[in-house]
């Protein structure tokens, strides 16, 4: 499961971040970190993209992988949600597709600005796969 | 792959993280919140909804809103807004809040007229008149509290 390393690396770039804010340089060796490798957000990203981008994807590894990231403390860039649209357009998955814009809406919690930003950077790949969003169904309201 | 399509809840992988195992539908804890749940919610189609699958398998511009929100349906019982809906419970227990309130309210004004007797005479305005003339007679804190307000001159208080 990728989940405990990457919540691992979480807490270990914090404390990297705090140490540059303090000004102190002291050797990484000094503190008691573990020296397990940390995933950067690029890689991160890569490897979720990677995995959407499977040409044979199933529906069961599009659920699966749906629901692990959404399970993380994060809002998936816009890269990885396109790949993931892409796979329920391979799978003949609209409502999917739907879900994935509606869980990413609700992933961003109370910062609003998210969604807005993240629909325009996805729009080009809307149109041309025809998703429409929540907002267009009129599904936000109730 | 027809095989595991088939039995897609029957393989492996599924059967290990479907909720089926972990307690049935409505296990509602922070760990089973799932936007892309195991099972579609509409497991037998109609034909409308089978011819409805099979359109969308071509491009998805073709379709209209109400046939996206048909198929979106069939997979999911509720929207992200409807299952996000809060319940009006609080106006019930606003309202319960309010009526016991009330309640104890009556209780206690019917103690006062049926409990609790007279109230000492010390209470009355007369005498109160004499203990404060008889505080200030005795110069009760005089430095920063009560005589402290009184103008002893004027005999009034202090504005």
């Amino acid at each position: 499961m990728h989940c405990g390393k990457y919540i691992k690396s979480q807490t270990v770039k914090l404390c990297i971040v705090v140490l540059h804010i303090d000004g102190i340089r002291s050797p990484l060796a000094s503190r008691c970190y573990s020296h397990a490798k940390v995933e950067t957000d690029e890689e991160f990203d890569a490897r979720w993209v990677t995995y959407f981008s499977k040409p044979d994807i199933d529906a069961w590894e599009l659920k699966k992988g749906m629901n692990t990231l959404i399970g993380y403390d994060l809002v998936p860039e816009a890269k990885i949600l396109d790949s993931a649209l892409r796979a329920c357009r391979r799978l003949n998955d609209l409502a999917s597709a739907i879900r994935i814009l509606e869980a990413v809406k609700d992933k961003s919690g109370p910062h609003k600005d998210i969604y807005p930003y993240l629909i325009q950077e996805l729009q080009p790949t809307l149109i041309e796969l025809g998703i429409s969003t929540p907002e267009d169904l009129g599904m936000d309201k109730l | 792959m027809l095989a595991t399509r088939a039995l897609s809840l029957v393989g492996k992988r599924a059967i290990s993280t479907s909720i089926c195992l972990r307690g049935g539908h409505g296990v509602a804890k922070v760990d089973d919140y799932n936007p892309l749940p195991d099972v579609q919610f509409v497991t037998e189609l109609s034909a409308v909804q089978k011819s409805l699958k099979e359109k969308e398998k071509g491009s998805w511009a073709t379709l209209s809103n109400e046939e996206k929100i048909a198929l979106y349906r069939i997979s999911f019982k509720q929207s992200f807004a409807e299952m996000n809906e809060g319940t009006k419970e609080w106006k019930s227990v606003i309202a319960g809040m309010f009526f016991f309130i009330g309640m104890t309210g009556l209780v206690v004004l019917w103690q006062r007229k049926f409990v609790y007797g007279p109230v000492p005479p010390t209470f009355e305005s007369e005498w109160k008149e004499k203990e404060v003339q008889r505080m200030l007679d005795m110069r009760i804190n005089p430095v920063e509290g009560f005589s402290a307000k009184w103008d002893y001159e004027n005999k009034e208080w202090k504005k």
